[in-house]
C-alpha cells in the first residue's frame, strides 16, 4: 500500500445529534439530527472538499472529526485506531497533528494577545522546547505563512483579514499536523486576498505533506483546492468523487442544482449553461422527510424516493452517489 | 434618465482622522436598467447607495457633489421629503433581510402596513394585494405565508418577503446592497431571476451591489468597479467581461477560480491588501498592488475619463 492509499481518518455511519428545548417549551425536546449516517475515507495528502448548503451540517461533521464535538453515534478512527470515545487525556497526543482553521480568524484569535504569542501558545502547550526554540519556530512560522518578523508583536485588530487569517494558519501547523480541517478559511476574505490564501494552503500543503478537509461555501475555491468533493445534503454525503469528475458531471439531482446555480462570470452575452432553479426550501434537520431526504425538492422524484432512501452506492472505485436514478 | 450623480464626495470625520470613503463618484441609471456594483470590502459600496438614498445620519459626515433623481436634486433636500420619495418610489433590500423586518409581526402585517403608509387604501385591499405580491416572489402558498413571523422563515424566504415589501410602491428605482450575499447558492438563483423578473414587469431600474464577479455578469446590464473609493472602470457587462481594461479588474477576474475547465497549479493573486482610506497613496490607488504601475502612477490620480467604456488608469489612457 503506498501512503497515498493510506486511510488518516476514517467514519463509519457516524451520526451527530443536538437536543434542543426542554421538556417544559412548547414543542417539548427535540433532536436536530445535524450529522446523520456519514461514512468518509479520507486518505494521506489528499484535500476532501465538503459542499452543501447552510445548515446541512458541515461545520458539524467537522468538528465531530477532530473530536471537538462528542459523536452520537457510528465510529471515527485515526490511523486506523478507533478514537470515537477517546477521552480528552487520551486525545492528547493526537491533537497535535490533528487542527482546525476557522472562519472568522478574529473571533478564534485572542485579541489581547500579540500574534507571536498567538503562534507561540500551541508550542508551549504541547511541546518541551525551550523559550528560545520556540522563538525561533514561531519566526520559521510566519515565514512559512508569509508574515514579516515584526508582526510578532502586532495585536490580531492590527492586521488585515488576510493578515490575520494567516496567523491563525501559523497557528494550527505550529504542531507539524498531519491533518488540517479548514472550516470556510477564506470564506470571509475578499476576492483578491482569498486566492492568496489558496495559494498558501496549497504550498503549505506540498511542502508540510498535509492532508486537509476544506469547507468552503464558494464552491469554485472548493473546487480549486480539492482533490475530492462530498456533497451533503441534510446531514448526508449524497454525492463524492474525485473533484473535477463531480464537478462536471454531478450524478445526483442536488448536486446538479447546486453546480448549476453557481454564477459564474461569462464573457459571451448569453452562456450555454443550464440552471436548475430547485422549488422549495432546505427542510429542517428536526424533522427530516421520509425517504430520500431531497425528494421534496428533486425535479425527477418518483413515488419509490418518498418512500424508500437510497443508499450512498459506490458505482465505480471512489464514486459514491445515493440516488435511485443517478446519472452516471 | 432616472439617476444621475456627479462627482459624489462622502467624508468621515474619525478620532484617526478623515476618512474619504467616497472621492468622486459619478454613474447614470437608464429606466429599467440593472446597474451592478463591484468591488472589495471597504471600497464604498454601501456608502454610496446609502448617499443616493439619503441614509448617511453620521453627524460626523460630510456629503458633497450632486445626485439627481428624476431631475429633481436629492443632495440637501429636506430629511422628510427623503422619506417620501424612499416609501414610494425608491426602494431599497439589504443582505440581512431582518433590518426591513420587525420581529413581532407577522410579514402579511408589515407588508400591509407599508402599502397603507404610502396608500389609501382599505385593509382588505391592502391583504389583498400582500398575497399577490408574496405570490410574485414565488411563495409556494402566499396566503399562508401571510400569517408567518420572520423567524418562521428560511433566509431566503425572509429576503424574499422584503422583496415583495419594496415592491409594493411599484418603485421606479430598486437599490440592491449584497441580498444575495448570505444566502445559498441554489436561493441566490431563485432571487436573481425574481430581480431579473421585476425588472421587466415592473420597469424598475435596479443598482445591485455584490463583491460576486460571478452575479454581476449573470445578472447586470452595465457594471461599475470599485477601488478605494473611487470608479475604476464602467462599461457594457460584455465590454467589461470581454474586455476588461483597469489593471484591478483584469486581476480580480484572474484571481477568481475556474468553475469548468483545467486547473490552474496556482491562481494568480493579487499581492497586497486594499489601502487604508486614512493613508491613501499619494497617486493611483491601486498602485503598490499593481503589476503594470510607472512612474505617473506614484503621483497622481488618474482620472475616469469619458466613453462608454473608461478606466481610471494611465497605461489606458495611454494605450
Ligand atoms: N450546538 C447546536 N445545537 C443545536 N443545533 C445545532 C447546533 N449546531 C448546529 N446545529 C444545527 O445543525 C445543523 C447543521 O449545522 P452546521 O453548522 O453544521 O451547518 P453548516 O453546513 O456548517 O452550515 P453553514 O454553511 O451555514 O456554516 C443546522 O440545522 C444547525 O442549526
Ligand atoms: N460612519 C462612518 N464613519 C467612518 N467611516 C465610515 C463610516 N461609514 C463607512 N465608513 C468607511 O467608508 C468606507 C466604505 O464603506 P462601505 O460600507 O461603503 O464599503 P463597501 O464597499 O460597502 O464594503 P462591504 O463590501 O464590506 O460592504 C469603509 O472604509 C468604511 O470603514
Ligand atoms: S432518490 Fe429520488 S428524490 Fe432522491 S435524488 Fe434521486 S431521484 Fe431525487
Ligand atoms: S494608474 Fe498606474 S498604478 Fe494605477 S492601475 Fe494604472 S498602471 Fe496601475
Ligand atoms: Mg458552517
Ligand atoms: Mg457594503
Amino acid at each position: 500500500m503506498t501512503d497515498t492509499d493510506r486511510p488518516i481518518l476514517e467514519t463509519r455511519a457516524l451520526a451527530k445529534r443536538f437536543s434542543i428545548g426542554t421538556r417544559f417549551s412548547a414543542e417539548g425536546r427535540r433532536t436536530v439530527h445535524a450529522v446523520d449516517n456519514v461514512s468518509l475515507t479520507v486518505r494521506h495528502g489528499e484535500t476532501v472538499g465538503l459542499v452543501g448548503e447552510s445548515g446541512c451540517g458541515k461545520s458539524t461533521l467537522a468538528r465531530c472529526l477532530v473530536r471537538l464535538y462528542d459523536i452520537s453515534d457510528g465510529k471515527l478512527f485515526f490511523e486506523g485506531d478507533d478514537i470515537t470515545s477517546k477521552s480528552l487525556s487520551e486525545l492528547r497526543p493526537l491533537r497535535r497533528r490533528l487542527q482546525m482553521v476557522f472562519q472568522d480568524p478574529s473571533a478564534s484569535l485572542n485579541p489581547r494577545r500579540r500574534a507571536g504569542d498567538l503562534v507561540a501558545e500551541p508550542l508551549r502547550i504541547h511541546t518541551k522546547l525551550s523559550s528560545a526554540e520556540i522563538n525561533k519556530r514561531v519566526a520559521e512560522l510566519f515565514d512559512l505563512v508569509g508574515l514579516l518578523p515584526d508582526h510578532v508583536v502586532r495585536f490580531p485588530h492590527e492586521f488585515s483579514g488576510g493578515q490575520r487569517q494567516r496567523v491563525g494558519i501559523a497557528r494550527a501547523i505550529a504542531l507539524n499536523p498531519d491533518l488540517v480541517v479548514l472550516d470556510e478559511p477564506v470564506s470571509a476574505l475578499d476576492v483578491s486576498v482569498q486566492a492568496q490564501i489558496v495559494n498558501l494552503l496549497a504550498d503549505l500543503q506540498e511542502k508540510l505533506k498535509l492532508t486537509y478537509i476544506f469547507i468552503a461555501h464558494d464552491l469554485s475555491v472548493v473546487r480549486q483546492v480539492s482533490t475530492r468533493i462530498a456533497v451533503m445534503y441534510l446531514g448526508s454525503i449524497v454525492e463524492e468523487g474525485p473533484a473535477e469528475e463531480v464537478f462536471a458531471k454531478p450524478a445526483h439531482p442536488y448536486s446538479q442544482a447546486l453546480i448549476s446555480a453557481v454564477p459564474v462570470v461569462e464573457t459571451t452575452p448569453s452562456g450555454t449553461r443550464k440552471r436548475i432553479i430547485l422549488t422549495g426550501d432546505v427542510p429542517s434537520p428536526l424533522k427530516p422527510p421520509s425517504g430520500c431526504r431531497f425528494h421534496p425538492r428533486c425535479p425527477i422524484a418518483v413515488d419509490r424516493c418518498r418512500t424508500e432512501r437510497p443508499e450512498l452506492k459506490e458505482y465505480r472505485p471512489g464514486r459514491r452517489v445515493a440516488c435511485h436514478f443517478p446519472t452516471l | 434618465m432616472i439617476l444621475s450623480v456627479r462627482d459624489l464626495k462622502v467624508s468621515f470625520r474619525t478620532n484617526d482622522g478623515l476618512v474619504r470613503a467616497i472621492d468622486g463618484v459619478s454613474f447614470d441609471l437608464d429606466e429599467s436598467e440593472i446597474l451592478g456594483v463591484v468591488g472589495e470590502s471597504g471600497s464604498g459600496k454601501t456608502v454610496s447607495l446609502l448617499a443616493v438614498m439619503g441614509l448617511i445620519t453620521d453627524p460626523n459626515a460630510t456629503i458633497e457633489g450632486s445626485i439627481r433623481y428624476k431631475g429633481r436634486e436629492l443632495v440637501g433636500l429636506p430629511a422628510r421629503e427623503l422619506r417620501r420619495l424612499r416609501g414610494n418610489e425608491i426602494a431599497m433590500i439589504f443582505q440581512d433581510p431582518m433590518t426591513a423586518l420587525t420581529p413581532v409581526y407577522t410579514i402579511g402585517w408589515q407588508i400591509a402596513e407599508q402599502i397603507r403608509a404610502h396608500r389609501r387604501v382599505s385593509k382588505a385591499k391592502a391583504m389583498e394585494r400582500v398575497e399577490e405580491l408574496l405570490a410574485e416572489v414565488n411563495f409556494p402558498n402566499p396566503h399562508e405565508a401571510m400569517s408567518r413571523y420572520p423567524h418562521q422563515l428560511s433566509g431566503g424566504m425572509r429576503q424574499r418577503a422584503v422583496i415583495a415589501m419594496a415592491l409594493s410602491c411599484n418603485p421606479a428605482l430598486l437599490v440592491a446592497d449584497e441580498p444575495t450575499t448570505a444566502l445559498d447558492v441554489t436561493v441566490q438563483a431563485g432571487i436573481l431571476d425574481l430581480v431579473r423578473k421585476l425588472r421587466a414587469t415592473h420597469k424598475s431600474a435596479v443598482v445591485f451591489i455584490t463583491h460576486d464577479m460571478g452575479v454581476v455578469s449573470e445578472l447586470a446590464d452595465r457594471v461599475m468597479v470599485m477601488y478605494a473609493g473611487r470608479v475604476v472602470e464602467r462599461g457594457s457587462r460584455t465590454e467589461l467581461f470581454s474586455d476588461p481594461r483597469h489593471p484591478y479588474t483584469r486581476a480580480l477576474l484572474g484571481s477568481i477560480p475556474p468553475l469548468t475547465g483545467e486547473k490552474p497549479r496556482r491562481l494568480p493573486a493579487i499581492p497586497g491588501s486594499p489601502p487604508s482610506l486614512l493613508r491613501l497613496p499619494k497617486g493611483c490607488a491601486f498602485g503598490p498592488r499593481c503589476p503594470v504601475r510607472y512612474e505617473p502612477c506614484e503621483t497622481e490620480k488618474p482620472a475616469l475619463g469619458a466613453g462608454s467604456h473608461p478606466a481610471a488608469c494611465f497605461r489606458v489612457a495611454q494605450a
